[in-house]
């Protein structure tokens, strides 16, 4: 999207179809037997809710998946990380953290192919009250992967 | 007490509500949203302002800025006298006894925490016992945690049913010689209900309890009689009276704030301060220490005027009508729940829409420049109690028009085209 004003506003930047078709089917969601480590993230303001599941093994995201409750965009969001990260070393999901975290802060341009389809998730930028959905769960994974162990907050 | 009764008598004798001429008094409702006229359906939230409360806050800063009860110079005598004159209004306004009842606070959340730990914290003990409701708002739930943490009492709450009623013969149930205090909103801001608190009252002085009353919701909708009402507290805010942020009300009954200890130490409460000990100033001051919000103050004397030239019961009509028209049209939308369907409610239609978390409805309406609320309305309890995580809500004033409502009805429309 281009800097500057936005004359023509468009529901669709936010909620593009590929948004929309992650909250209804959301990939890699269910618990994971034996992950090796489990994180809940909490939207206090809105009442998101979701836990990750890992499997990590020699500094490689071997599996992962989520379950929990939320609005399209933090579900869409959980999903389309979920799917990105699987078989993504530790530092690799941590370029991607950051990737992530500029698209839906800044106005800076970004990687597209490095992005794939989370770059459908840079509509958010323009709904600041709406930026802690998306960035739930990858606030958790970060938290996770830092082996902390106490449930993510977002406000 | 119900003033729906007195509103529609007022129906067949009055000429229609001119809604489109007092729209013209609120400046923010010709604004553009996403370049969309403004929707403006939060209202239980706060408020609009009028042109009258917006100039005298200006024209107070201007002219008369000034601290009170303390300057001998004219511009100080001015602020006092005008601060004093609203205090006389809000007596007037809820029908108190004497001006002496009426405590400016920062809105009704101060009031409840004021008489929580004023009174309650001086006068419950281990084993009393506290009732609130499950339809209350977070500020009338954990003033009374708090207390009852500190001093051991028992909080108990009276339940709702599916249509988001209190059930009166759980109430009784739960009242005894034990209760000391029962507090309980006047009307529901997740669900618009209206609370038969005449009835509540009078159970609870039955056992000797006190009862405290969360206007908040009500005054803009309902014109209070604290007299008829016979409650020992009320509080309400002045934002969601057409009345500027940071000021509030608390009406107790005087004998009972004469007996309370300050909430607050600081200038203005005292009589005389020592270096070993102070007295207290009379009653209202004794619960106003520091320096006040003074223009808050004047801007809610507007206000008050602002409704009474409006009329309450007129206006009550109108949104009545004007509920009627919301819940017809959303009932036929598919898909569309409603959450709360008490037989006496008003300016609030809280909903779902099957599929969509009330947080994307939220944004999508946005995008149509109609602005509701999205999420819990700080009454998680009530979300529990329907096991949801959230509703949509939008609520209503007397400056909102059926034009609105279609806006409304067209935008979830929009919002169930995005998802499906």
């Amino acid at each position: 999207m281009s800097k500057g004003i936005q004359l023509m506003f468009d529901i669709k930047d936010l909620y593009q179809e590929v948004i929309v078709d992650h909250n209804r089917s959301p990939r890699n969601f269910g618990k994971l037997e034996n992950a090796d480590t489990t994180l809940e993230g909490f939207n206090p303001l809105c009442g998101d809710k979701l836990t990750l599941y890992l499997k990590t093994d020699s500094g490689k995201i071997n599996d992962i998946a989520f379950d929990g409750s939320g609005c399209a965009i933090s579900v869409a969001s959980a999903s389309l990380m979920t799917d990105a990260m699987k078989g993504k070393s530790l530092d690799e999901a941590e370029i991607l953290f950051n990737e992530f975290h500029n698209l839906v802060t800044t106005d800076d341009d970004y990687d597209a192919d490095s992005l794939g389809k989370l770059a459908a998730l840079a509509g958010v930028k323009d709904y600041p009250a709406r930026v802690k959905c998306a960035s739930l769960c990858w606030h958790t994974l970060h938290s996770a992967l830092q082996g902390n162990n106490t449930p993510v907050k977002t406000e | 007490m119900n003033n729906l009764n007195i509103a529609k008598t007022i129906k067949n004798t009055s000429a229609p509500f001119d809604v489109e001429k007092f729209r013209k008094d609120f400046p923010i409702l010709n604004e553009q949203v996403r370049g969309k006229p403004l929707v403006y359906l939060d209202n239980a939230a706060t408020s609009q302002k009028p042109k009258q409360v917006i100039e005298i806050l200006d024209a107070y800063y201007r002219e008369t800025n000034s601290n009170i009860h303390r300057g001998v110079h004219t511009l100080s005598e001015k602020a006092t006298a005008i601060y004093e004159k609203v205090r006389g209004k809000v007596k007037e306004f809820i029908n108190a006894d004497t001006t002496k009842e009426i405590v400016f606070v920062r809105g009704a959340t101060e009031g409840i925490n004021l008489v929580a730990q004023s009174f309650g914290r001086n006068t419950l003990k281990a084993g009393d016992e506290i009732i609130i409701t499950e339809l209350e708002h977070h500020s009338n739930i954990v003033p009374w945690q708090i207390l009852s943490e500190q001093t051991g009492a028992t909080l108990k709450y009276i339940p709702i049913n599916d249509a988001g009623e209190l059930i009166l013969e759980e109430y009784e149930e739960l009242l005894s010689v034990k209760t000391r205090i029962v507090a309980v909103g006047h009307i529901s801001n997740a669900l618009g209900t209206i609370n038969p608190i005449k009835t509540i009252i009078d159970k609870a002085h039955a056992v000797g309890a006190k009862v405290i009353v969360d206007g908040a919701q009500a005054v803009p909708h309902i014109q209070v009689d604290i007299k008829e009402l016979d409650c020992d507290f009320y509080v309400f805010s002045g934002h969601k009276l057409f009345g500027p942020t940071g000021i509030g009300v608390l009406y107790g009954k005087e004998a009972i704030l004469e007996s309370m200890p300050p909430y607050q130490g600081g200038g203005d409460m005292i009589q005389t301060v020592s270096m070993e000990k102070s007295t207290y100033n009379a009653i209202p001051y004794k619960f106003e220490a520091g320096t006040p919000h003074i223009a808050g103050v004047v801007g809610l004397g507007a206000a008050i005027d602002y409704v009474n030239e409006l009329g309450l019961e007129t206006a009550a009509q109108y949104e009545i009508e004007l509920l009627d028209y919301a819940d017809e049209q959303a009932s036929q939308v598919s898909g569309l729940n409603f959450i709360g369907t008490a037989k006496n409610k008003t300016s609030i239609l809280s909903f779902t829409l099957d599929g969509i978390h009330p947080h994307d409805i939220g944004t999508i309406l946005d995008g149509e420049g109609v602005a509701i609320r999205a999420g819990h309305h700080c009454a998680m309890p009530v979300m529990e109690r329907f096991n949801i995580p959230a509703t949509a809500r939008a609520s209503f004033a007397f400056y909102n028009t059926r034009h609105e409502i279609d806006a409304l009805i067209q935008a979830i429309d929009k919002c169930q085209k995005v998802f499906n």
